[in-house]
């Protein structure tokens, strides 16, 4: 409590729910849990008792199934006891691939900070130190045919899709070898092979992305007459963003829809300098899905394995054509904004609250108290992706830089858009087109 | 030249079932302007998307799913209103592509009535034109005849650049005969409207309209004037405009968007670059005025190009007769 009534702004009674962990289900024909939510028993997590009693709903086979799973989250060990492994929430492959991802996303992100103050790489670099467990919990659940959009904190959503950690970090070395041609930066990481649609720097302006993937889809399956798998899209977001008129329009349109698309604020509460208490009337994003019907969820982000069970969830609603959903993610960053950014108005305290709830860690913990890893396991990953990240530093350094030539290459997917020249041909017949040199 | 768009558009999406609209009203009420009347019925309201209003969303939503493999239309109620979607149209629609080092394609056609009404107001009588020709990435066309307006629609639907597609809110009851065999026009050319030999006239759009009736005056006073279409906004189609200006080596651009920073701006500056020496003479640019459109009458006359500006500019441009 001291940390947040640091803050230079009266904090309202809801700071309490932020130390203590709660995963619950809300939403359209939910009446019962989402009710539960709002009573103050349940905002300081004791009594979190969603399981308790079946809600009345109507069809609500997947909001029971949603009920018990939060059930099971809540009553995981937290306090490192160990369980039956009839109740253990992954199994050894699994909890390997997930420690494996949040090494990765962190290891890759210490580098690119070592980077940017070497030189390597240039302009607004946000780092995800601490909220690993978001990126590693939904996307590690995706397939490759599914898709991800993201904001300019994307490597780790890169990362955790697929993209290679030499292709990210060439694109941030600005080199020809990165995912993008060096034409994206850190701010557009894109992956046609992976399913990642951006990287995008405006707030918000990622989430219509996303939900168009879902559109189609729903199209294909309406129109096309597919079958198989409908493929879904997660869109990633902040704090910040959940204020933004694109948000609410979306929110709006994809449960109208009921499009496969998954809507999650990484609220890790400052947007730059601007404490989400301080620009948020009603702070409790999650509760304004309801508002246009969404199944809406709160859950601890800094705990891999609360934001898979969630993730499941939300995930199999979407495949199935149930539509949406909106989940609040409780998470924080460990370093500023950017690499710009002093992070000076955070309090100490705030950061070592969630230090001390580091999601590998944790993570870590779980693994090895119940036996699921050893020590020496777990070793041997870090080390894995020492060599995977020092190996990417190399593969950037030693790339080429983008040619001259390079430069008009992309700007139309037809280069017939750059028009016809004075001699009536088409500018890109000409032959100093593609060296770069010809006029346009 | 509403139903030729609509057989344009039509066509296309038989041809192609990845191709669908969204916007406003395109569905149930089918297009303010009738552009998609019936096409809800015989294509099926995910192919005929009647979305909420929220432009700057629904624009981007059609981009994400042009970059999934859709080729959707999104249809601005008036262009005016595509103001919100600057957002996604500069950023994603146009820049995309590049950002992405060439893995996304966004074949979009953003299309709608735009220019100077009659007695519309100021928020409905815009020019997006002027204000999206520097996005890098994007196409841009105006049509002006049922003819063009057919060719240019199945034209943008095919092409894989995002295109955005300018229609007049006046020109919608143009009527002319075409053919009955498939045909589409070629997006980056202009249109040879009347050849001449003593000045060549470019404009697009409505003022073509405005050209060719102050064209009759010209020729009745012993002008011959050269009117082309530019029908591509950008790219500009420098050989067409070229070998028209070797030709008479006067220039004059008569267009509705505004002065400052508009299409004649560009223009202007383009055909000096290139054509220099073949210029016997300054470019006259006539554009609108730089004002809000006025709702009244009179005023709102006076805000756009009229026909007897266009002969004055002429006569002073190649001297009188």
């Amino acid at each position: 409590m001291a940390a947040l009534s640091s803050l230079r702004v009266a904090v309202p009674q809801l700071d309490s729910r932020r130390t203590l962990p709660c995963s619950h289900f809300g939403g359209a024909g939910c009446e019962k849990a989402f009710f539960r939510c709002q009573s103050s028993k349940l905002l300081l997590g004791a009594g979190c008792v969603a399981g308790e009693k079946a809600p009345r709903v109507a069809g609500g086979g997947n909001v029971r199934a949603a009920v018990s799973a939060s059930k099971a989250v809540t009553e995981k060990p937290n306090s490192g006891s160990k369980s039956d492994k009839a109740d253990l929430l992954v199994t050894k492959d699994e909890g390997l691939e997930l420690y494996e991802d949040m090494v990765l996303g962190r290891s890759f992100e210490d580098m690119c900070a070592q980077m940017y103050y070497r030189g390597k790489m240039f302009g607004f670099v946000h780092l995800y130190n601490g909220q690993e467990a978001v990126s590693t919990g939904f996307i590690k659940l995706l397939k490759q045919t599914d898709f991800v959009t993201s904001t300019y904190r994307d490597h780790v959503h890169a990362l955790s899709k697929g993209v290679p950690a030499r292709q990210v970090m060439a694109e941030l070395f600005g080199k020809s070898t990165g995912c993008c041609r060096g034409q994206g930066g850190s701010m557009h990481m894109f992956s046609a092979e992976h399913g990642l649609l951006g990287g995008f720097a405006f707030i918000g302006e990622g989430i219509p992305v996303a939900v168009g993937a879902a559109f189609t889809s729903k199209y294909k399956r309406e129109v096309l007459k597919e079958e198989g798998d409908m493929p879904v899209s997660i869109a990633f977001f902040g704090d910040g963003t959940a204020n933004n008129g694109q948000f609410f329009e979306c929110l709006n349109m994809a449960q109208l829809w009921k499009l496969p698309v998954i809507f999650v604020v990484e609220n890790n509460l400052w947007a730059i300098g601007m404490s989400h208490y301080r620009s948020t009337s009603d702070p409790e994003i999650w509760k304004k899905g309801p508002a246009f019907g969404m199944a809406s969820a709160h859950v601890d982000g800094m705990d891999v394995l609360k934001v898979r069970e969630v993730a499941k969830e939300a995930v199999e609603r979407a495949r199935r054509g149930d539509g949406p959903t909106l989940i609040e993610c409780e998470t924080y960053r460990f370093r500023g904004h950017s690499l710009a950014d002093p992070d000076e108005l955070r309090a100490p305290a705030e950061k070592a609250h969630y230090a001390a709830r580091d999601p590998i860690v944790a993570l870590k913990k779980y693994l090895l108290d119940n036996e699921i890893a050893t020590e020496a396991e777990l070793k041997s990953i870090e080390k894995k992706i020492d060599e995977v990240v020092e190996d990417a530093v190399e593969f950037a350094d030693a790339s080429p830089l983008p040619g001259r030539s390079q430069l008009l290459e992309n700007v139309f997917a037809d280069p017939k858009g750059f028009g016809i020249g004075p001699d009536g041909r088409y500018r890109c017949e000409d032959p100093g087109f593609t060296a770069g040199t010809a006029q346009v | 030249m509403f139903e030729a768009l609509r057989e344009g558009l039509g066509e296309e999406m038989e041809r192609d079932p990845n191709v669908c609209v969204i916007g406003e009203d395109v569905g149930d009420y089918g297009g303010s302007y009738k552009v998609t009347k019936g096409f809800s019925e015989k294509f099926g309201s995910w192919r005929v998307l009647d979305t909420p209003i929220a432009e700057n969303s629904f624009t981007g939503m059609a981009i994400g799913a042009a970059m999934t493999g859709l080729r959707p239309v999104v249809e601005g109620m008036n262009m005016g209103f595509l103001l919100l979607a600057y957002n996604q149209i500069a950023n994603n629609c146009g820049m995309l592509h590049y950002t992405s080092g060439g893995q996304f394609t966004i074949p979009v056609v953003i299309r709608g009535p735009g220019g100077v009404g009659r007695q519309l107001g100021a928020e409905h009588s815009q020019r997006l034109e002027s204000y999206f020709q520097s996005v890098p990435g994007l196409q841009m066309v105006a049509c002006s005849t049922p003819y063009n307006a057919k060719g240019l629609m199945k034209a943008a639907i095919r092409c894989e650049n995002p295109v955005i597609l300018y229609e007049h809110v006046l020109l919608y009851n143009l009527k002319e005969k075409i053919p009955d065999e498939e045909y589409t026009c070629c997006l980056e050319e202009a249109e040879m409207v009347r050849p001449g030999t003593d000045i060549t006239i470019l404009t697009y759009s409505r003022m073509r309209y405005h050209v060719t009736q102050a064209a009759k005056t010209l020729v009745d006073r012993g002008y011959d004037p050269e009117i082309i279409d530019i029908r591509s906004l950008k790219p500009f189609d420098m050989y067409t405009i070229g070998e028209s200006v070797k030709k008479t080596h006067r220039v004059l651009i008569v267009e509705e968007c505004m002065r400052t920073g508009g299409i004649g701006a560009s223009l202007r500056s383009a055909i000096m670059e290139s054509f220099w020496d073949e210029l016997d003479g300054p470019i006259g640019c006539l554009s609108s005025q730089d004002v809000p459109t006025p709702y009244s009458g009179p005023l709102e006359e006076l805000t756009v190009v009229q026909p007897h500006q266009i002969v004055t500019a002429v006569e002073n441009l190649c001297g009188k007769k």
